[in-house]
C-alpha cells in the first residue's frame, strides 16, 4: 500500500511540473509583457524591473527558478500587485473560497447521495421518475443561471440575503447552495447509476440468499461498490469546489482564488497565474490520490498496483 | 402482432426503432431540429437586426412589437436570443467535432498499435485527465486571443479524453474478435480492416460520447463566455446574453430570463437524445 500511495504521489509531482512548464510556455509565447503600459515608461526604468524580476534571464533559467521556488514553497512576487507574494495572495484567497466549497461539498453529498439512492431502490416508480427527473433538471440548470436566479428570488424579493459581495457572515449561504444543488444533481445521477448496477450483481442475491436484510444487503453490501462511481466523480470535483467556482465567484462578486485566477491571466500576472494554476492541480492531484486509495480499500477487486 | 416476426431487422434499424419508442429521446430531437431552424432562419424573418440600437426603447419589457423586450441600447432581445443560439450551437457542434476528430485518432492509434505504445499514450490520458482544464483555457484563451475558431480548437482540444478511452476500449475488445481474425487470414489489407470492420464497429459508442460530449462543450462555452473570455460584442452566445442579463436583472429580469430558459432547455434536450441514443445503440447498457 505504501508503494502504491509512493508511486501515486510521484505520478501526481509529475502532473503539476508539466503544469508548470506549460503554462510557463503559454505565458511565454503571450504578445505583451507584464510591465507594458499605455503610458511610455523609460527603458532603464523597464530594464531595471525586468531585473528584479529575473526577466532578463534567459528563458530555462527563469523556468528552472520558477521550478526551484515551487519546490522549496518560496513562491515569488505578483508582478501587478506592488511587494505583495504570491503565496500571500493565495492564502488571503483561499480561506473565503474554502469557506463556500465546504458547505457546498456537504450540501452536494447531502442531496445527492439519498435522493440516487432512493432512485435506485425503487426503480420506475413514483420516486425514481421525480428524482430522474429533478437531477436532471440539476444538470441541465448551469450554474450562471441558477446563481442569478437564486439571488433573484431570495435576495431580491424576500430580502434573506445581500445580492452580491463579500461583507456579512452569512454571504456564503447562496454562493454555496447555488454550487451544493448543482453538484448534488451529478452525485444523484452517479449513485443511482452505480447502485443499480451493483444490486443486480451476484454477490448481492447470495446475501439475499442467506437471508440478509434489506437494510444489511443496501447498507453493508452493496453502498461500498456502489459508490465508487461518485468517489471518481468526487476527486475532481472536490478540488474545484474547494478552490470556487470561477462563475460562482463572479455571479457573487466573491474574492476567492478563482477570481485571481482569472484576473491574474487576463493581465499577465504570469507569476500569480502560475502559482495559481499549480496550486490548484495540487489540490486536484491531492484528492485524486485520496479517492485511490478509499477506491482501493472499498474494493478489492482494484487493489494497491499500481 | 400475431406470430413471430420472421422479417429480420438490421441492427441500425433496430436502434432507430427504439430511439423512437424513447419518448423524451424523441421529444428531445424533436425540440433540437425546432431550434435549430428557428435560429437559423428566425433572424433573417425578423425585423429587427440582432446588432440595431434604438435608444428610444431603453429595456422595455415583452410586448407585441418586442416579444421578448428589449436591453439596455433598446436592441431586441428575441432576435439576439436567436441569433446568440446559431452561435452557441455552432461552437457545441465545430467543437464536439474536434473532440471526436482528435479522439477517435487517437484511440485507434492506442487500440491499434497495442503494447508499450497503447500504455504510453493511455498514460499521457491519464496524466492529462488530472489537469485543471479551466486554467488551461482560460490561459489558452488569453494568449491566443478571443477569436471564434480558436475558441471551439481550444474547447475540442480539452474534451476529447473521454472519447480517446472508449475507442481504444472498443478496439482492443474487437480486435481479439473472430471476424477480424477471418479477415486477416483471407489477406484484407490493414486499411480494409479498418475501414470496413472496426470503424462500423467504433460508430455506436462514438455517436453515444459525442451527443453527451455536445451540452458539456456548450456549457464550457457559456462559461467562458460569461466570464467576458469567449464570444466578444457585438457578437452574441447565450453566455454573452446571460452575463449581460445577470448584470442587470433587478430592473430588467427578462434579459435574464429568456437566454436562460433557452440555453436550459436546450441542455435538456441534448441530454434526453444523448440518453435515448445510449439506450438505443448499447441496449445491453443498464442504466
Amino acid at each position: 500500500m505504501l508503494s502504491f500511495i509512493i508511486s501515486r504521489v510521484f505520478q501526481g509531482l509529475a502532473v503539476i511540473l508539466v503544469v508548470i512548464v506549460i503554462t510557463f510556455a503559454l505565458m511565454k509565447i503571450a504578445p505583451g509583457g507584464p510591465f507594458q503600459s499605455d503610458r511610455a515608461m523609460p527603458e532603464y526604468v523597464k530594464a531595471n524591473l525586468e531585473a528584479q524580476y529575473g526577466l532578463d534571464k534567459p528563458w530555462h533559467v527563469q523556468l528552472a527558478r520558477h521550478i526551484k521556488n515551487f519546490a522549496t514553497f518560496d513562491l515569488p512576487l505578483s508582478y501587478r500587485y506592488k511587494g505583495r507574494g504570491v503565496g500571500e495572495i493565495i492564502a488571503e484567497s483561499f480561506p473565503v473560497s474554502l469557506a463556500i466549497g465546504l458547505p457546498a461539498l456537504l450540501i452536494a453529498l447531502g442531496l445527492g447521495v439519498p435522493m440516487g439512492a432512493l432512485a435506485a431502490l425503487k426503480p420506475n416508480t413514483f420516486e425514481d421518475r421525480a428524482a430522474t427527473i429533478l437531477s436532471t433538471l440539476g444538470v441541465c440548470l448551469p450554474s450562471m443561471v441558477l446563481g442569478p436566479v437564486l439571488a433573484l428570488l431570495v435576495a431580491l424579493k424576500l430580502h434573506w440575503f445581500n445580492v452580491a459581495g463579500w461583507y456579512d457572515a452569512d454571504d456564503w449561504v447562496l454562493p454555496s447552495l447555488t454550487l451544493g444543488i448543482i453538484y448534488s444533481a451529478y452525485i444523484a445521477r452517479l449513485t443511482r447509476g452505480g447502485l443499480r448496477e451493483t444490486l443486480v450483481q451476484d454477490f448481492i442475491r447470495t446475501a439475499r440468499a442467506k437471508g440478509a436484510s434489506e437494510a444489511s444487503v443496501v447498507f453493508r453490501h452493496a453502498l461500498k461498490l456502489a459508490c465508487l462511481p461518485v468517489l471518481n466523480f468526487l476527486g475532481p470535483a472536490a478540488a474545484g469546489l474547494l478552490t470556487g467556482s470561477f462563475v460562482i465567484e463572479t455571479v457573487f462578486q466573491i474574492p476567492g482564488l478563482g477570481q485571481h485566477f482569472i484576473s491574474a491571466a487576463m493581465h499577465q500576472d504570469y507569476t500569480l497565474a502560475m502559482g495559481t494554476a499549480a496550486f490548484y492541480s495540487a489540490l486536484i492531484v491531492g484528492f485524486n490520490i485520496l479517492v485511490d486509495v478509499i477506491q482501493a480499500m472499498l474494493n478489492p477487486r482494484i487493489g494497491f498496483s499500481s | 402482432m400475431s406470430g413471430p416476426q420472421i422479417i429480420s431487422e438490421s441492427p441500425w434499424r433496430g436502434s432507430l426503432r427504439r430511439l423512437l419508442n424513447n419518448a423524451l429521446a424523441t421529444a428531445g430531437a424533436v425540440f433540437l431540429v425546432l431550434l435549430c431552424l428557428t435560429c437559423w432562419f428566425g433572424p433573417k424573418l425578423s425585423r429587427y437586426s440582432q446588432s440595431e440600437q434604438n435608444l428610444e426603447l431603453k429595456a422595455t419589457a415583452p410586448s407585441a412589437a418586442h416579444w421578448m423586450g428589449t436591453d439596455a441600447l433598446g436592441r431586441d432581445i428575441a432576435t439576439r436570443v436567436l441569433h446568440g443560439g446559431r452561435v452557441s450551437l455552432l461552437v457545441g457542434i465545430l467543437a464536439t467535432g474536434v473532440a471526436v476528430i482528435i479522439g477517435v485518432a487517437y484511440g485507434l492509434i492506442a487500440g491499434l498499435a497495442g503494447g508499450r505504445t497503447d500504455s504510453a499514450l493511455m498514460r499521457v490520458v491519464d496524466i492529462l485527465y488530472a489537469f485543471p482544464f479551466m486554467t488551461f483555457v482560460i490561459i489558452l484563451t488569453v494568449v491566443f486571443g478571443r477569436d471564434f475558431k480558436l475558441l471551439f480548437a481550444t474547447i475540442g482540444a480539452v474534451e476529447w479524453l473521454t472519447m480517446a478511452r472508449v475507442v481504444r476500449g472498443q478496439v482492443l475488445s474487437l480486435r481479439k474478435q473472430e471476424f477480424i481474425t477471418a479477415a486477416r487470414s483471407y489477406g484484407a489489407r490493414w486499411w480494409h480492416i479498418l475501414f470496413r470492420h472496426l470503424l462500423p464497429n467504433v460508430i455506436g459508442p462514438v455517436i453515444i460520447y459525442a451527443s453527451l460530449t455536445v451540452p458539456g462543450v456548450m456549457l464550457l462555452e457559456a462559461t467562458l463566455s460569461f466570464l467576458g473570455l469567449g464570444i466578444q460584442p457585438p457578437d452574441a452566445s447565450w453566455g454573452v446574453l446571460i452575463r449581460d442579463g445577470a448584470e442587470q436583472m433587478e430592473t430588467a429580469p427578462w434579459l435574464l430570463i429568456f437566454p436562460g430558459v433557452f440555453f436550459s432547455a436546450t441542455l435538456l434536450a441534448l441530454n434526453f437524445l444523448g440518453d435515448g441514443l445510449r439506450d438505443a445503440l448499447d441496449p445491453k447498457s443498464l442504466r
